[in-house]
């Protein structure tokens, strides 16, 4: 017949947390691999427009960013569309400056790569968005991506 | 001289959770999962003199014009956008016996060799009041339309999907065989 042991007598081990670090690196490892930091501050809300046949921008270094949409500061600045270069807002006219700016940091070899990637918030109107990229041919910036969310 | 070997101390790595968990917060918080993805034009060089137009026949040009309340209109038919992958569809893909449909010209392509390239061009024309929403809707379209004919010419010349082509030449002779021809008008006031 079984004995009923004495309570107590088996305790549970307790787990051994020594390979926590290594858990913990390996989840460190999987970030700093995925992440890429953000350089500049939005000051403008931006839902991009929905699409199905993206492209991936290949090299992020090349890459300058446009970026238009309704200020996120409504009660300053309204509720107009407005252009943000770097961490201002600015005028159609500033996107030459900018360009050749962008263009200076780059190494000479990579100048002709530079790709003009254009985040725009699905309400603006094209007018303004019209008025960018005939700013951008005048400066023979000719790569241009339109930034999409993927989806329907 | 008996010496007893001198033991060097273990590091206490217990802390060293502490600082990988601080590492590993840092990181949560500073990532951003989106990756950058869009789609890729090149803008047409400014014209020099704008008086100058270039002639290009009229059964090579397919005429898409949104308005200022999103609507479209292709070759002077309204028309919805759901149909409009399906038009370009077929004014893109050569048709050497049909009058009407646009040009072809055969062209000698490397690893591909003698193919008939359509010499058709989708022209877009915007207003200024058209949402971007809708430009992109469109240019997403147009784009659709002409991935699907590359897809069918990787499909028969190399018997592999275009987006699976890892060979650069390959991609290349796709890309000469369905050259994206869309060229986007200086803008005007469309009715």
């Amino acid at each position: 017949m079984a004995k009923f042991r004495k309570g107590g007598q088996k305790e549970v081990p307790a787990i051994s947390t020594g390979s926590m670090p290594d858990i913990i690196f390996m989840l460190i490892f999987f970030f700093m691999v995925t992440t890429s930091m953000r350089e500049t501050t939005l000051k403008v809300k931006m839902k991009l427009p929905a699409a199905t046949e993206v492209q991936k921008l290949e090299k992020k270094s090349l890459v300058s960013f446009i970026y238009i949409g309704p200020p996120t500061n409504t009660k300053l600045y309204g509720t107009e569309a407005r252009l943000q270069l770097n961490d201002q807002y600015a005028r159609v006219e500033d996107v030459i400056p900018f360009i050749e700016q962008e263009r200076l940091d780059r190494p000479e070899a990579d100048r002709p790569l530079l790709t003009t990637s254009l985040k725009i918030d699905e309400n603006v109107r094209m007018g303004l968005v019209t008025d960018v990229k005939q700013e951008l041919r005048k400066c023979g910036a000719f790569r241009i991506n339109y930034s999409v969310r993927k989806g329907e | 001289m008996a010496r007893k070997k001198k033991k060097v101390p273990e590091i206490n790595a217990s802390s060293m959770a502490d600082i990988s968990f601080l590492l590993l917060i840092f990181f949560l918080v500073t990532t951003t999962m989106d990756t950058d993805s869009g789609i890729t034009r090149r803008l047409p060089p400014p014209v020099e003199n704008p008086d100058m137009d270039v002639k290009v026949k009229e059964r090579n040009i397919l005429n898409v014009m949104i308005n200022k309340y999103d609507k479209l209109m292709v070759n002077g038919k309204a028309c919805d956008i759901s149909e409009l992958k399906d038009k370009t569809r077929d004014f893109i893909t050569p048709k050497p016996n049909d009058e009407k449909a646009p040009e072809v010209e055969v062209k000698e392509i490397e690893l591909i060799g003698n193919f008939m390239t359509n010499k058709g061009v989708v022209s877009l024309k915007n207003d200024r009041g058209t949402s971007y929403q809708m430009y992109i809707a469109v240019q997403n379209e147009l784009a659709k339309a002409f991935n699907e004919l590359k897809e069918e010419v990787s499909m028969t010349y190399f018997k592999q999907h275009f987006n699976d082509l890892t060979d650069k030449d390959k991609v290349e002779a796709v890309n000469k065989a369905v050259p994206v021809r869309i060229s986007e008008a200086e803008p005007e006031e469309i009715k």
